[in-house]
């Protein structure tokens, strides 16, 4: 049984194979730089030179890859559905410690003042003015657990606490067709979102972490919280809200990650 | 001149070199990524081996890549199911006839001299890396959108273990790919059959 020859042995096109093979040899013997070819091709040598490169200061290359994103962008904004929910979880699955995380170290996480600070609303807005601290905390609050997802691949469950993100747009009276919503931070760190995701029933302009005021290293004074979104569109330690149609960029989207960043 | 046997259709050759070089670029670009929070500590991909220098710049490539991976697959797999190819060249596929092949290819007695007909293993490692780049692809899809896809995402077991799932998958293509090249490698009259198609 175990003597049995592969199938291909039997198969009369093999014989026909058996000469082809022939005529390739000779064919390949006359032709040195062909065969070259079909050495080199083998070699890992150039799979090395293929998966080695960067190609990262080559403009074209990276230009198409920049507008692969943005069209990236548009796919995402379209496959967005306003209604559909990410996932919440019972206190027991809280991540404890969270995760800090930012583009710098936790001892140059800035310190706000909570008296001296003001939330500045501007842009395509009819309510532009200056919010304080104690006039923020007055909003209706909520509060969910959802899981915190970050570009990098890890991921953790928090608890915050806040007010629902469209109705302060609505308080603002902020225009609900301009295509962004940018934020300016204390850790001159920026980002922007589009409208639907702001205007999604699980943003949150958070003030609270598990119950206690947000503390500095979670984005004191106040954070906006996304489930809908990867870790780097949550900005912390919010001093500006700018409603624009011009297209806002941010500090990590400048460099690279994709704008729409969603989940 | 002789006639030739058309092994491999050029609609087969081309979607074959497409998925090659957007699997490549995949893989390299998803180790950079996989570098910025490793599932295994231990296990890091060297910079000269991984593709787009620094997280963002992967995750470029990566996600620029997945349309051509995605797009070419179904191109593949659609002429390949439509002109019959798939039934007469993968299929029928006995647990016996890949036992007896594999333990030939062993002993080193699995003749390769035909090469428009495929033995049992080589059935089964084709059609186990159709199935695997189809488990690649799902679960990439509930990695990046695993808000947007919840039932995609339950079935990878939530958002974490779609990470690991995408992982071993792209561990046994790369397993697949590194078997793929040393039998290329022993048979090399396949790779000029993949370029030519005789």
């Amino acid at each position: 049984m175990l003597k049995r020859k592969s199938d291909s042995l039997q198969k009369p096109t093999s014989i026909l194979d058996a000469d082809a093979i022939i005529k390739d040899a000779r064919r390949e013997l006359a032709a040195p730089l062909r065969r070259l070819f079909g050495k080199r091709i083998l070699t890992l040598g150039s799979l090395a030179l293929l998966s080695g490169c960067e190609l990262k200061d080559d403009n074209s290359v990276n230009t198409m890859l920049k507008k692969i994103s943005f069209f990236n962008d548009d796919v995402q904004g379209w496959l967005f559905d306003p209604k559909k929910l990410a996932p919440t979880y019972p206190e027991s699955m809280i991540t404890r410690p969270f995760p800090f995380n930012a583009f710098y170290d936790i001892d140059e996480v800035p310190a706000v003042d909570p008296q001296s600070y003001r939330l500045k609303i501007s842009g395509l807005v009819s309510g532009k003015r200056l919010w304080t601290l104690p006039e923020l905390h007055a909003l209706p609050q909520t509060s969910q657990i959802t899981r915190h997802i970050c570009i990098e691949g890890w991921s953790a469950i928090g608890r915050w606490g806040g007010t629902p993100f469209s109705s302060f747009l609505h308080y603002v009276g902020a225009d609900l067709n301009a295509k962004y919503v940018a934020f300016q931070c204390a850790d001159e760190y920026s980002t922007s979102i589009d409208m639907p995701t702001a205007r999604h029933p699980q943003t949150l302009l958070t003030f609270s972490y598990d119950g206690a005021l947000l503390p500095p290293k979670y984005g004191f004074p106040m954070k906006l919280r996304m489930p809908t979104k990867l870790g780097y569109k949550n900005p912390k330690h919010i001093v500006e809200i700018i409603v624009t149609n011009s297209y806002p960029g941010g500090y990590w989207e400048n460099q690279g990650y994709n704008w729409f960043g969603g989940a | 001149m002789l006639r030739q046997i058309k092994i491999h259709p050029a609609w087969l050759r081309i979607t074959h070199w497409i998925n090659a070089a957007s699997v490549l670029i995949m893989m390299t670009s998803g180790w950079q990524v996989y570098n910025a929070s490793p599932i295994f500590p231990a296990l890091r991909f060297p910079a000269g081996i991984s593709l787009g220098g620094w997280l963002g710049g992967a995750l470029l490539w990566h996600f620029a890549f997945m349309w051509l991976l995605v797009g070419n697959f179904i191109v593949y797999l659609g002429l390949n199911l439509a002109s019959g190819r798939f039934g007469r060249k993968l299929l029928p596929l006995s647990p016996r006839a890949l036992f007896l092949d594999f333990y030939a290819a062993l002993r080193g007695k699995l003749a390769h001299n035909d090469l428009s007909h495929y033995n049992a293993v080589q059935k089964f490692a084709y059609l186990a890396v159709i199935v695997d780049i189809v488990v690649l692809v799902l679960s990439g899809l509930a990695v990046w959108k695993s808000v947007q896809f919840p039932l995609l995402r339950e079935l990878m077991g939530g958002f974490d273990t779609a990470r690991v799932v995408h992982f071993f998958a792209m561990s046994f293509l790369l397993m697949f790919f590194i078997v793929h090249i040393a039998m290329v490698t022993l048979v090399p009259r396949s790779l000029l059959a993949m370029i030519r198609g005789h």
